[in-house]
């Protein structure tokens, strides 16, 4: 798979020996950026020596990447908005070395089944880490103002320094509005869904309606039910519960109809119950139609809860916060409660899909990996 | 085949009795169910106007005061059915006060954000498909971004905007650009890879280069995907529009409508500014289906 | 023609395997395939040596696991071998199919639904860059070769599973590759329809005097189409008997009752159960 001299080292090759020139012609607008062209000038070299071992080039692409980042990083300190063309050479010599280091990765075929695992991890947290290199480097570098974009490092600060505030904010949107609207509206699209399964009428009158209502931007009745439950949390778990009932109702009426025609028929010549029916066989199938709905509904009432929470909250949550520090211009507040936004995100979203595969370990698509 | 698909379907009963009576039905006990709603919610209030004007109505009187409230809690449908005709039809369609004018100025941001959403999404999916390193890094994050309330950045995203002076359709577009492009992005890379394996190693036997397998068959293959999921993706598009437009600044649009509503609980001008979002959103999913159907029936699709 | 006596079940089957007269298509030495599995390699083909001859029709029949549609796939370069050489035509199969050698027919029809058959037809010569006009003429010729005229602007979904085999084949004879590989193609269909199709197949076979490399399990049809079998047993996979066919090229369906027939069925037979260990 690997070439002998990749392009990506070549790459970073020319832009190195750019900027060791211009650093020469006019020097000193950061600290430390001879060390790191030097590291990525030898990474490159080096890497490309071992270009027929991936493992061992992705190592030393991977040291000289984030060792040079490093260095710009740390050099940039005090010489904010003020760097010159050398060091975005390095910087963009640095990110290609990654990318080499990716692409050597991505090219392995792992024997084993953990080290699989930890080349799936290991892939995207380094394009991850990269996204946040390339970001607080150009912040900085370029000097950004800091009301258009904060760099990682300020919103990192932020959110230690406010954890209190964030804590009671998750408290207020997550463990009380988005849990108890979660709740209520799953289950009763569930209920809704196992009536219409038995019901066809019913059933040919819902799922139209019910399918429509996947389109529809649900989440403008948040004004209507501020106005009706008053600014509590209880208001914004009511839009959670519009928002989560209709995506529940199709999929599990869409799950209870899955069970094959073979094996109905098999439950019908021993003579089964409609509900020994329901619960031998169509729920068991449902299973999977119904945790995808939880899936969904995990993001939507997230979602659901904070823009409800533009339209009116007592002072705290995660809406109300984002609203008004976006008001008084304190964006980097702003960018921490959208850090602990995602993160609450994908934990919940994370804890669901963790549950659906010790339910429905029996399906292909949790089975074959 | 045709008789298979109408057994399951159990279409030998005529459309009419199957589809559409049930959901008249279901409508119509909707419907009456609002009225009643409008009743209970609205009641309390009403008998309070009564006692202190000092009016005793009959029940019949009752109800239609109830019905008749001009801010009420719950507005009967015929309220809401009125206030959207009135400022749908009977006011010029760009003046401030029309329904028309509001929903454009979403449906036109909605619409531009969709197309380059929807573009970007076609073409990491390509990328992704394409190239290994992409795939096992970026896809990860684009899943794990589904599960982000991603919305969240609209109100940032539209204020920094306007201090650096870009303000109106610009940053609307762009949250519906981010909101459309990953639904398309994930069902595209779907799409593309769901030629068989045969269909591929055929493709291997004619020694077909990479750009043959993509024209000739991964993109006819990705297209059904491709419609389910923009399906998806304007309808978030719609959503990220109108979610933009509630921070404060924005003056027109359905979302600047339902705020302005909230502030001064005008709640008939909330349910209509609500039915408008939903026409828009079923007009841009019907637009969708259109294309899917026609591209469908070039490409020789069996009639449903 | 005779038949020779059975060389068992030993793996070294060279004696069977002399030269046929007329030119070698497939030569095949000591090749070997293991594939690379989460429980260790398996292997799906070894020590095969086998020489298929211009002109021969070859079937491969064996229960499965026998490597039979690996060493159809070998030979199309769609898996490579780990052991051994191979050559067709007296290149690499890689070089064979970059000159496309050879055309290929799957298990199923594999035609594209939102092609009509002429355009499924014309899939391959696009690919190849034939001009229109020469895309036109060959479409008309191989759709009469397995007597599609008429069904040129159906859709696969309207015709028959029989029918849609047929344009698959069809498919595969539009470019004029000598050799024909096929991969249990008639599998999937009913006996009659099978019954039907072999009968084409032969006339087919007679009128373009092409190489066919056949997989099949069905007894009966290997019999009856081939000019040579080759028996195949799994554990690994591997050749254990070649049976040439002594009845005539021209060959009516009632053939299949004739004594000569019959014998070669039950050679067949035997030489798939000594390959078969039933014990696992």
């Amino acid at each position: 798979m690997s070439r002998p001299f990749a392009w990506q080292m070549a790459a970073a090759l020319v832009l190195v020996l750019g900027g060791m020139a211009l650093e020469t012609m006019q020097g000193g607008t950061a600290a430390n950026i001879w060390p790191a062209l030097g590291l990525v000038l030898v990474a490159a070299i080096a890497g490309s020596l071992f270009a027929t071992a991936p493992l061992i080039e992705a190592g030393i692409a991977f040291i000289g990447a984030h060792g040079a980042a490093w260095l710009l990083i740390s050099g940039i300190a005090g010489h904010e908005g003020n760097a010159g063309p050398s060091f975005y050479l390095a910087l963009v010599g640095a990110w290609l070395l990654a990318w080499r280091c990716v692409t050597a990765l991505s090219a392995i075929k792992p024997a084993s089944r953990q080290a699989a695992a930890a080349l799936g991890l290991i892939i995207p947290v380094i394009f991850g880490v990269w996204i946040l290199i390339l970001w607080e480097a150009i912040v900085r570098g370029a000097g950004i103002p800091f009301l258009l974009l904060p760099a990682p490092s300020a919103i990192g600060a932020r959110i230690v320094s406010s954890a209190s505030i964030l804590a009671a904010d998750v408290n207020q949107t997550v463990f009380k509005a988005v849990l108890a609207g979660y709740a209520i509206g799953c289950i009763s699209g569930f209920a809704a869904a196992v009536a219409a399964d038995r019901f066809i009428f019913l059933r040919r009158g819902l799922l139209p309606i019910g399918n429509m209502a996947a389109a529809l931007p649900i989440i403008g009745v948040a004004p209507i039910m501020v106005m009706w439950f008053g600014f509590g949390w209880e208001s914004k778990a009511a839009v959670v519960v519009v928002m989560t009932f209709f995506p529940m109702l199709v999929n599990t009426v869409a799950g209870l109809s899955s069970a094959g025609h073979m094996e109905r028929d098999l439950m019908r010549t021993y003579a089964s119950g409609y509900w020994q029916m329901l619960f031998k066989l169509r729920l068991p199938a449902a299973m999977p139609f119904i945790f995808n709905a939880l899936k969904i509904n995990s993001t939507l009432a997230l979602i659901g809860a904070i823009v409800a929470e533009f339209f009116g909250t007592p002072v705290v949550g995660m809406g109300f916060r984002i609203s008004t520090e976006v008001g008084r211009m304190n964006i980097d507040m702003v960018w921490a409660e959208i850090a602990v936004a995602a993160v609450a995100g994908s934990v919940f979203y994370g804890g669901v899909a963790l549950l659906e595969r010790a339910v429905t370990f029996w399906h292909p698509s949790i089975r074959g990996g | 085949m045709q008789f298979v698909k109408k057994f399951w379907t159990g279409a030998s009963m005529d459309p009419l009795r199957s589809k559409i009576v049930p959901v008249l039905t279901i409508l119509g006990i909707m419907i009456v169910a609002w009225y009643a709603f409008a009743v209970v919610l609205n009641g309390p209030f009403q008998r309070d106007l009564d006692r202190r004007a000092g009016r005793s109505p009959g029940l019949a009187g009752f109800l239609v005061e109830t019905w008749s409230q001009p801010k009420p809690t719950l507005p009967a449908p015929h309220q809401v059915a009125q206030n959207f005709f009135n400022t749908t039809f009977m006011v010029k369609p760009w003046s401030r006060r029309s329904l028309v004018y509001h929903s454009w100025v979403t449906l036109s941001s909605t619409f531009v954000g969709f197309v380059f959403g929807a573009m970007l999404g076609i073409l990491i999916a390509v990328g992704i498909v394409h190239f290994t390193s992409l795939d096992r890094s970026l896809m990860p994050w684009i899943i794990t971004s589904q599960t982000i309330p991603i919305l969240a950045i609209a109100p940032m995203v539209v204020v920094v905007f306007a201090s650096i002076g870009i303000t109106g359709l610009i940053p609307k577009a762009l949250i519906s650009t981010y909101l459309s492009f990953f639904p398309v992005a994930v069902g595209m890379v779907k799409g593309l890879r769901s030629p068989e394996l045969m269909h591929l190693d055929l493709m291997r036997t004619y020694n077909a280069t990479a750009s043959q397998v993509f024209w000739k068959l991964r993109l006819p293959a990705s297209l059904p995907f491709l419609f389910a999921s923009m399906k998806v993706g304007v309808a978030a598009s719609l959503v990220g529009a109108i979610v933009a437009e509630l921070p404060t600044g924005a003056v027109a649009g359905i979302g600047a409508k339902l705020l302005a509503g909230s502030y001064y609980s005008q709640t008939i001008e909330i349910w209509a500014a609500l039915v408008a979002g939903s026409l828009v959103a079923v007009v841009l999913v019907m637009l969708v289906g259109l294309a899917e159907r026609i591209t469908g029936r070039a490409m020789g699709g069996r009639p449903a | 023609m005779t038949i020779r006596p059975s060389v068992g079940v030993s793996a070294s089957v060279k004696p069977a395997n002399e030269a046929p007269a007329n030119e070698p298509v497939v030569e095949a030495q000591k090749l070997g395939l293991a594939f690379q599995t989460g429980d260790g390699p398996v292997q799906a083909l070894s020590d095969v040596d086998l020489t298929i001859g211009k002109g021969e029709f070859v079937s491969f029949i064996g229960p499965s696991g026998c490597g039979k549609t690996t060493l159809l796939r070998v030979i199309a370069d769609l898996e490579r071998p780990t052991e051994g050489t191979i050559s067709i035509n007296g290149m690499t199969p890689e070089q064979a199919r970059e000159k496309r050698a050879y055309g290929y027919v799957f298990q199923a029809a594999a035609l594209y639904p939102w092609r009509t058959i002429e355009r499924n037809v014309a899939l391959p010569l696009e690919i190849m860059g034939l001009s229109r006009s020469e895309q036109q003429e060959r479409i008309r010729r191989t759709l009469e070769l397995v007597n599609l005229t008429g069904f040129e602007k159906k859709y696969p979904w309207q015709l028959s599973g029989g029918m849609q085999q047929r344009a698959s084949i069809a498919r595969a004879l539009a470019f004029d590759a000598d050799l024909l590989l096929m991969d249990e193609p008639f599998g999937a269909l009913d006996e009659i329809v099978r019954d039907h199709l072999n009968e084409q197949l032969l006339k087919l076979w007679a009128r373009t005097e092409k190489t066919i490399c056949f997989v099949t399990h069905s007894i009966p049809e290997a019999v009856y189409l081939s000019t040579r079998i080759v028996v195949m047993s799994p554990r690994p996979g591997r050749v254990t008997d070649i049976i040439e066919s002594t009845l005539p090229k021209e060959r009516p369906l009632d053939i299949r009752e004739s004594p000569e027939f019959l014998a070669i069925a039950a050679r067949v037979r035997d030489g798939l159960r000594a390959g078969h260990s039933y014990e696992d």
